[in-house]
């Protein structure tokens, strides 16, 4: 990780405002520069050991995240695979304790990989009245929230885009979308698109 | 124009708005709740367009999606074809003229929205009548996740167009009230003006709504006009009603004769009589019923003439009683009429007393019985059985997540459908989780609890007068008549597919509703087999017709393909860059300056590059990250050269080929740590190369302790190119020795650049170009301000962005293939002069066993050499043939082999090509020949590198 901010570019910067103009039917806010590692791991006292290292345990359960307070602040670890994680975590992190090196020693020798892709995927919040019908126009997965409570995690497609979709609150309707780079230009022109009617008050 | 044929009461229509429409050029006046179709009969209007071959007049056979003839093209608000006027719902402003079969699609694009949405549900109710409310809300009760479909703009099915009563409550206002109590029931979404029109695989349903179409004008432009629901069921309940079929006889296609169902539902739901005086043609009771409704109503019904040998007793009297004369054992045997009917000729079936008569009417009603409408429940693989007292197919097994209830079964009396609508509703609730919170209270119906099937009938007997032409239609729509179908069956044909291919029954716009039952009835009879022997005809999505601009719904334009763009990209379009897609990225092409043609500004870019500084984006290259102890054995495997014996801070150019031995890709390959590289890809196969590793490691050596991630979007990549990158980089990396000593060819080194408060870099002396460059990868994060700075810093050097199509003159020259470009599959590392890259000592790779393959050691291979015109201007096209001779002999010329790549040099200042040609390498210095139009350009064969053999370039 680096502590340089002042020289950073996310890929949704420029569409903030666009953004914006969604509520209130939709709320969208890009959580740029956020620390994600791709972290591979099967042998269970591994995968004991990193979230070990994180304060907070990696999800048991397919399609979930785990979320927690650590030696890291506030960490969650989404399960993408049976043997797939993906930690994230704030992006203000102290550089002298890179997350990184600190997975990686709690892998150890045990088979596994751990990658930076920090800047691989943006990560969008979604929120607002309309946010599960937005997602309905894309999305062919059930996020009732007695189909997909909080805690859910699940890559999909919304629209074209390849995305991890993550529950964060059902009752309330807060989602958070991360997206691979080059394609967070076409997923927000997809989401201002699906808000139209919304926004215009028909439903 | 007064509506003469409304009545001054009933239906459900609001007869205190006025709604005016043109049709056919001719201005008159319909109401709220109106179709086209009853709003131009309440106008006296029957004719509403030719048929597609014979150009016979063609009127109104059905009051819903089932009618075969009343195609219509909509001129305003939008140009829409092929729509029937019995499923247009009026509006006011409405412009339409009938359709001699065809319709015009319009010439400007929709203006429209159309969208899609997903809905998951516990159970789906398909059909909002007697049957599907009561499966519906015994589900809801239950606590199930309810969706409910209906093609109507208001729930009730069949019960709109009769006038009975459901206990106290009239049918329409009972249905009105179950459908407000599903609108009310949490968990609960009625989804009227909806045609479920596809069944798939795991409770996969599509259905169309039609959501502003009734609004006309005001339909407002925010809101999607149609939107493709995409459900997902776990139970499927299909109340999908039933059709009522035709009996065939001669010109039995004239406007006025319609089928008696539907005519009571003009009545009851538009408040409209079909004409002034009827003849009622039927086979069975329900015809009875709207004979005496429309007598009720005041229209003058001649006589219900029944094939039966003996009329039902009780409806007979309460004919008789109206003053309707019954013929049992009777049949209509033909008609009069031009744009009307005028007559119909009555005769008595053998076996039955009576003489033949004539009656004059303007309205023929006929009834040959009820088919089931199993489209959906077949569409869900669910077998259908025909029935021989209903004569028609019904669902023929229980499937273990579909079911069928009401008239859909063959059900005749509503009772039985309210019955079965509740079992169905109460065993999918229990199927899908959920048990059902008692019982819901049936109303008790006093129609039709006698109803029996009738006589199967599928054409009035009789044979066609020698020469006469055959006026007994069967599928109205494609003109098809009876003779049609003896045709395909006098030509041997059995299967009913292949009858409906021979004669085209049932593949217009309604699919053979009304005909499709009626042709497998002919042609059983004509072979003389039992219809329980033949398989029906395979109903196939959509049930009904559903416009590509619904199908496409929001995937249009910028969305209808994602646009993939680096984190560079906004730079590259603020300067003017022209893009090329390679697969879903947009790469800058080149950067033309002011007044610069492609030509020109790609020749000042190659200039830059080979005399100065250039730079361009690379982040598009594929990356992964390889991680495990057996990386490099792995690598050995994928690569046909050695990856394993890399050394940690080098980098290695690598081929891959498929199992064939054939290139599949190429990139470098850099070593990281004992247990870790990084792979690069080319742009477009960079998912496919992940797969193919994912591939090996999964299904042939799981073993192998390796993990593959993609890094691709991770990074920003900007190759810096030419003589004075070294100093550009000098000057933004001073921590680093820049030097060929400490920063040699094929290395990477880790860094820090001075942008902002400091960017991690790697970079990287990678050469695409043969020019000593620098490749710096920072985060995608900071390309950008990582790129301007490289351009600032270059300014005094004259640095120069470049495209793909420089990048592509600068290998070529060079005589690097591209993947794609060079290759297509068939050509081997040996043919492309990469022997070099191809291990002899490794035990194994992919590919490797196909290497020895004497196919593969072929002397006469097509082989990758450079091409040089004689005349150095002639820049020869991408794809030219090879020819070996000044002048073309007569076909079959033969050919040695093509142009991959083809530019103009600015280093070497002259055209030059590359090609693969047989037995190329052993060409080098002939001369060849490339048709181009109508000369032979002659070319002088050379080695494929073309600039700087020595590579003396590379370390500046």
């Amino acid at each position: 990780m680096t502590a340089d901010t002042s020289s950073r570019t996310s890929p949704l910067a420029a569409w903030a405002d666009r953004l914006a103009g969604l509520a209130p039917a939709l709320t969208v806010v890009e959580r740029p520069f956020l620390t994600q590692l791709t972290v591979r791991a099967s042998d269970p006292d591994a995968v004991a050991a990193l979230g070990a290292a994180l304060g907070v345990a990696f999800p048991a359960d397919p399609c979930t995240f785990t979320r927690g307070d650590g030696p890291f602040g506030d960490v969650e670890v989404l399960w993408l695979g049976p043997d797939e994680f993906l930690v994230v975590a704030r992006s203000d992190l102290d550089p002298r304790v890179p997350v990184e090196e600190a997975l990686r020693t709690a892998l150890g020798s045990a088979r596994g990989a751990v990658v930076d892709t920090s800047a691989q995927r943006t990560t969008v919040a979604l929120a607002g009245p309309h946010v599960r019908d937005v997602l309905a126009h894309g999305c062919a997965v059930d996020l009732h929230p007695s189909a997909a409570p909080t805690g859910t995690c699940v890559q999909t497609l919304l629209a074209r885009a390849g995305v991890i979709l993550q529950v964060v609150d059902a009752e309330a309707g807060v989602f958070t979308v991360l997206v691979r780079s080059s394609f967070a230009e076409y997923l927000a022109a997809w989401l201002s698109d699906a808000c139209v009617e919304y926004l215009a008050g028909v439903s | 124009m007064s509506a003469t044929f409304r009545l001054p009461t009933g239906g459900l229509i609001d007869r205190d708005t006025a709604l005016r429409f043109t049709f056919n050029g001719r201005s008159m006046t319909g109401h709220p709740g109106d179709t086209l179709a009853s709003a131009l009969l309440a106008n006296g209007v029957h004719a509403i367009g030719t048929s597609v071959k014979y150009g016979r007049p063609r009127g109104i056979v059905a009051a819903g999606s089932e009618d075969p003839t009343s195609l219509v093209q909509i001129e305003q608000p939008f140009p829409e074809p092929m729509l029937t006027a019995t499923t247009v719902e009026l509006y006011d402003g409405l412009v339409a003229h009938g359709l001699p079969g065809q319709g015009r699609l319009a010439s400007e694009p929709d203006p429209a929205r159309y969208d899609a949405k997903h809905v998951h549900c516990d159970v789906l109710v398909v059909g909002a009548g007697p049957a599907g409310l009561v499966a519906a809300l015994t589900a809801a009760r239950g606590g199930a996740r309810v969706v409910v479909v209906d093609e109507q703009n208001q729930a009730g099915g069949a019960l709109l167009g009769t006038r009975e009563y459901l206990g106290e409550r009239l049918s329409q206002d009972w249905a009105a009230d179950i459908a407000a109590e599903l609108r009310n029931t949490p968990g609960v979404l009625v989804l009227d003006r909806t045609t479920a029109f596809g069944v798939y695989q795991d409770g996969f349903v599509l259905a169309l709504q039609r959501r502003t179409d009734h609004l006309g004008f005001d339909a407002p432009a925010d809101a999607a006009r149609q939107r493709v629901w995409r459900i997902r069921a776990k139970q499927t309940v299909l109340a999908t009603g039933a059709h009522e079929r035709p009996v065939v006889f001669a010109d039995n296609d004239r406007p006025g004769i319609m089928l008696a169902g539907s005519a009571r539902t003009f009545l009851h739901r538009y408040g409209v009589l079909p004409g002034t005086r009827a003849v009622v043609f039927t086979t069975d009771d329900s015809a009875y019923r709207a004979a005496i409704d429309l007598a009720r109503a005041g229209m003058d019904v001649a006589m219900v003439v029944d094939a039966r040998p003996a009329a039902p007793s009780v409806l007979a009297a309460r004919c008789s009683a109206r003053g309707i004369q019954v013929r049992a054992g009777h049949v209509v045997t033909g008609t009069e009429g031009g744009a009307r009917i005028t007559d119909a000729h009555v005769a008595p079936l053998p076996g039955t007393e009576g003489n033949p008569e004539t009656v004059d009417c303007d309205t023929l009603l006929v009834s040959g019985g009820w088919n089931p409408v199993v489209h959906l429940f077949s569409q869900a693989r669910g077998t259908l059985r025909y029935d021989s007292e209903l004569g028609a197919f019904v669902p023929g097994e229980e499937l273990p997540t579909v079911r069928v209830a009401g008239s859909a079964t063959g059900a005749l009396d509503l009772t039985s459908c309210l019955r079965q609508g509740r079992d169905a509703g109460h065993a999918a609730a229990l199927a899908a989780g959920f048990a059902p919170v008692g019982e819901v209270e049936l109303p008790v119906s006093g129609a039709r609890t006698d109803e029996r099937p009738g006589m199967v009938l599928w054409r009035v007997p009789g044979e066609l007068r020698e020469g006469a032409p055959d006026t007994r239609f069967v599928d109205l729509q494609r003109d098809a008549t009876v003779s049609d179908v003896l045709r395909a069956t006098g030509a041997g044909l059995r299967s009913l597919e292949h009858v409906k291919r021979y004669t085209t029954i049932g593949t217009a716009h309604d699919q053979g509703k009304t005909s499709g039952m009626i042709t497998a009835g002919l042609v059983a009879e004509e072979l003389g087999v039992e219809l329980s022997e033949q398989r029906p005809t395979t109903f196939r999505p959509p049930y009904t017709p559903v416009s590509f601009a619904a199908l496409a719904g929001r995937d249009r334009g910028e969305l209808h393909d994602p646009a993939r763009v680096t984190a560079l990209h906004p730079w590259h379009v603020a300067r003017g860059a022209l893009f090329e897609d390679v697969g879903q990225w947009k790469r800058p092409w080149y950067f033309p300056r002011t007044g610069e043609d492609m030509d020109t500004a790609v020749l000042r870019e190659c200039r830059a590059a080979r005399e100065g500084v250039a730079l361009m984006d690379g982040s598009t290259l594929g990356k992964i990250d390889l991680q495990g102890r057996d990386a490099g054995r792995f690598l050995d495997m994928l690569y046909t050269n050695k990856m394993s014996a890399l050394k940690v801070g080098r980098i290695r150019y690598g081929v891959m080929c498929g199992v064939d031995g054939m290139v599949i890709d190429d990139g470098t390959v850099i070593r990281l740590a004992e247990d870790r590289f990084l792979v690069t890809t080319t742009t477009g196969n960079a998912a496919m190369v992940l797969d193919w590793m994912e591939e090996w490691l999964q299904t042939e050596w799981p073993h192998l302790d390796v993990y593959a991630t993609s890094v691709t979007e991770h990074w920003a990549t900007i190759p810096l190119v030419g003589p004075r990158s070294r100093d550009v980089l000098a000057e933004l990396a001073p921590d680093l020795d820049v030097g060929n000593e400490a920063f040699g060819f094929m290395t990477w080194r880790d860094t820090v650049l001075d942008v902002g408060a400091g960017v991690p870099a790697r970079v990287c002396r990678i050469s695409f170009s043969g020019e000593l460059a620098y490749e710096v990868n920072v985060t995608a994060w900071h390309g950008l301000a990582v790129w301007e700075a490289l351009m600032a810093e270059g300014e005094k050097y004259g640095i120069t962005p470049y495209g793909t199509e420089t990048m592509h003159v600068l290998r070529a020259e060079k005589g690097y293939p591209i993947v794609g470009q060079e290759t297509d599959a068939t050509v081997t590392p040996q043919d492309l002069g990469m022997s070099w890259a191809v291990s002899k000592k490794k035990a194994d790779f992919i590919g490797k066993r196909s290497h020895t393959r004497a196919e593969n050691n072929r002397p006469d291979r097509k082989q990758l050499v450079g091409l040089l015109p004689v005349d150095p201007e002639i820049q020869l096209p991408e794809g030219a043939q090879v020819v070996g001779t000044d002048r073309l002999p007569d076909p079959p010329v033969p050919m040695l082999g093509h142009i991959t790549s083809s530019y103009r040099s600015a280093a070497l200042d002259r055209t030059f090509a590359l090609a693969v040609v047989r037995s190329g390498h052993e060409r080098v210095g002939e001369t060849l020949y490339v048709p181009v139009g109508d000369d032979l350009v002659p070319v002088t064969v050379t080695e494929s590198v073309l600039y700087d053999r020595e590579g003396a370039r590379r370390d500046g």
